[in-house]
């Protein structure tokens, strides 16, 4: 068995107003994870402790087989790091950047960077305050690129891009796992990006991993189940309901436990199944997080 | 493999792998693939239509099971090697046309017998059709 790329167990951290409980988190080489929860629910600070910038209160760390964070230095160099608030020099160029970093990592690969360049229409000549918002983030994705690091740690990278920059982002990520020993996490609450390209989807919610499971089994068993209850009937109980809507003699239940076949507990109680409608990740990921916040208050 | 070869649709509500599923079908159906011919690997597909991995290895197994593909480990995917592939999978979809057309005859309380007539006049509708094309010709 080929040894995980990050292994998290049991990982706490307080701060005066924010508390992350009990965090786990696994990747396998040549997976794509996608880490997804609203604003303020852990996911920087998860990732930072991956990095090594932050140290945990409790709990183990390892990437890359690195003991985090007193192994970082060695973990660093395999690790690209990403997140918004990264700073450029704003009055110094791109290929200024480029010639910086070749000169600190051995495994700048000069040829991919200009690839990249071309690929996400950028000069080396620019300096980095004329860059746009989306050209910037595409600028610091290249600098991390081009050194092929084995990890990529990118926080929010598509947050605030146009469609095409999202677009060629996904598809330089997706080019970076054609090699089954490298990994992604990437964190984001654009749904819509994460489903399309995440193999291992992890849903955080006020400092707790609130799901976390492959993405086919998330597509899998979460559906709408559209109900005509006539009067007299009964719902029956089923495990795995995160909620149940009735108005009159319509009844719509969510449930994270669907299986082929369900159906028939209800028409064997009288009830017609009208409709079992698939949910994409954004509808999963909002009914996960209002059960989870309705079980713990 | 080009880009452009398959082309997943996010208006599409079907689960991405079973359009996945659904295109490399219709490319065997059609003879576009022919049997024996190698697929494009796991991870090479999941970069070009830019969906998961999971997602495509989900594709490739199910189409594996269904006998479509055949995965020989360490060399790669082949469409299978059956002559009778192209034909079996166009009836596949009549067949899964017929299962809708029969799943509405159950809605509107239609019996096994009123159904089939209906299926009887729409092929009569069809040769009244050809007859009149071959005649405007």
């Amino acid at each position: 068995m080929t040894e995980p790329v990050i292994d998290i167990q049991g990982v706490w951290k307080s701060y005066r107003f924010f508390q992350l409980r009990d965090v786990a988190l696994r990747l396998e080489p040549g997976q794509i994870l996608g880490f997804v929860g609203p604003n303020g629910a852990g996911k920087t600070t998860t990732i930072r402790i991956l990095m090594g910038m932050i140290r945990h209160d409790r709990g183990t760390v390892r990437v890359l087989g690195c003991s985090m964070p007193s192994e970082q230095a060695v973990a660093k160099r395999d690790i690209g790091f990403v997140s918004e608030d990264m700073r450029l020099q704003s009055s110094a160029t791109l290929g200024w950047h480029m010639r910086f970093i070749a000169s600190i990592y051995a495994g700048w690969d000069a040829s991919y960077a200009d690839v990249l360049l071309r690929r996400f229409n950028l000069h080396a000549e620019q300096t980095i305050k004329g860059l746009s918002h989306g050209e910037r983030v595409k600028a610091t994705l290249l600098l991390v690129l081009a050194r092929r690091p084995r990890l990529l740690l990118l926080d929010e990278p598509t947050t605030g891009l146009d469609p095409v920059a999202r677009h060629e982002i996904l598809a330089e990520l997706m080019d970076v796992v054609r090699d089954e020993r490298r990994a992604i996490v990437f964190s984001s609450h654009n749904t819509q990006d994460v489903e399309q390209i995440s193999d291992h989807i992890t849903f955080i919610d006020r400092g707790r991993i609130i799901d976390s499971s492959d993405k086919e089994t998330f597509l899998d068993r979460w559906r709408r189940i559209h109900l005509d209850v006539p009067s007299g009937a009964v719902l029956p109980p089923l495990a795995g309901v995160t909620d149940t809507s009735a108005s009159g003699r319509v009844a719509i239940v969510t449930t994270k436990a669907y299986v082929p076949g369900l159906e028939t507990t209800y028409t064997r109680s009288g009830i017609t199944v009208r409709d079992v409608q698939p949910m994409t990740l954004e509808e999963i990921f909002v009914a996960n997080v209002l059960s989870n916040r309705g079980e713990q208050p | 493999m080009n880009s452009g070869e398959l082309l997943i649709s996010q208006v599409d509500r079907r689960p991405m792998y079973l359009q996945i599923m659904e295109q490399i079908r219709h490319r065997i159906a059609i003879s576009d693939w022919e049997p024996g011919r190698e697929l494009p690997s796991i991870r090479a597909l999941a970069a070009s239509v830019q969906v998961s991995v999971i997602t495509v290895k989900r594709a490739y197994l199910e189409l594996e099971r269904e006998g479509v593909i055949v995965t020989r480990h360490g060399i790669g995917s082949f469409v299978a090697d059956r002559a009778d592939l192209s034909v079996q999978l166009r009836r596949g979809e009549l067949d899964e046309h017929l299962s809708a057309a029969a799943d509405i005859g159950r809605q509107l309380g239609m019996t096994p017998n009123e159904l089939t007539s209906r299926l009887q006049s729409a092929i009569a509708r069809g040769n009244a059709n050809d007859a009149k094309d071959e005649k405007d010709q």
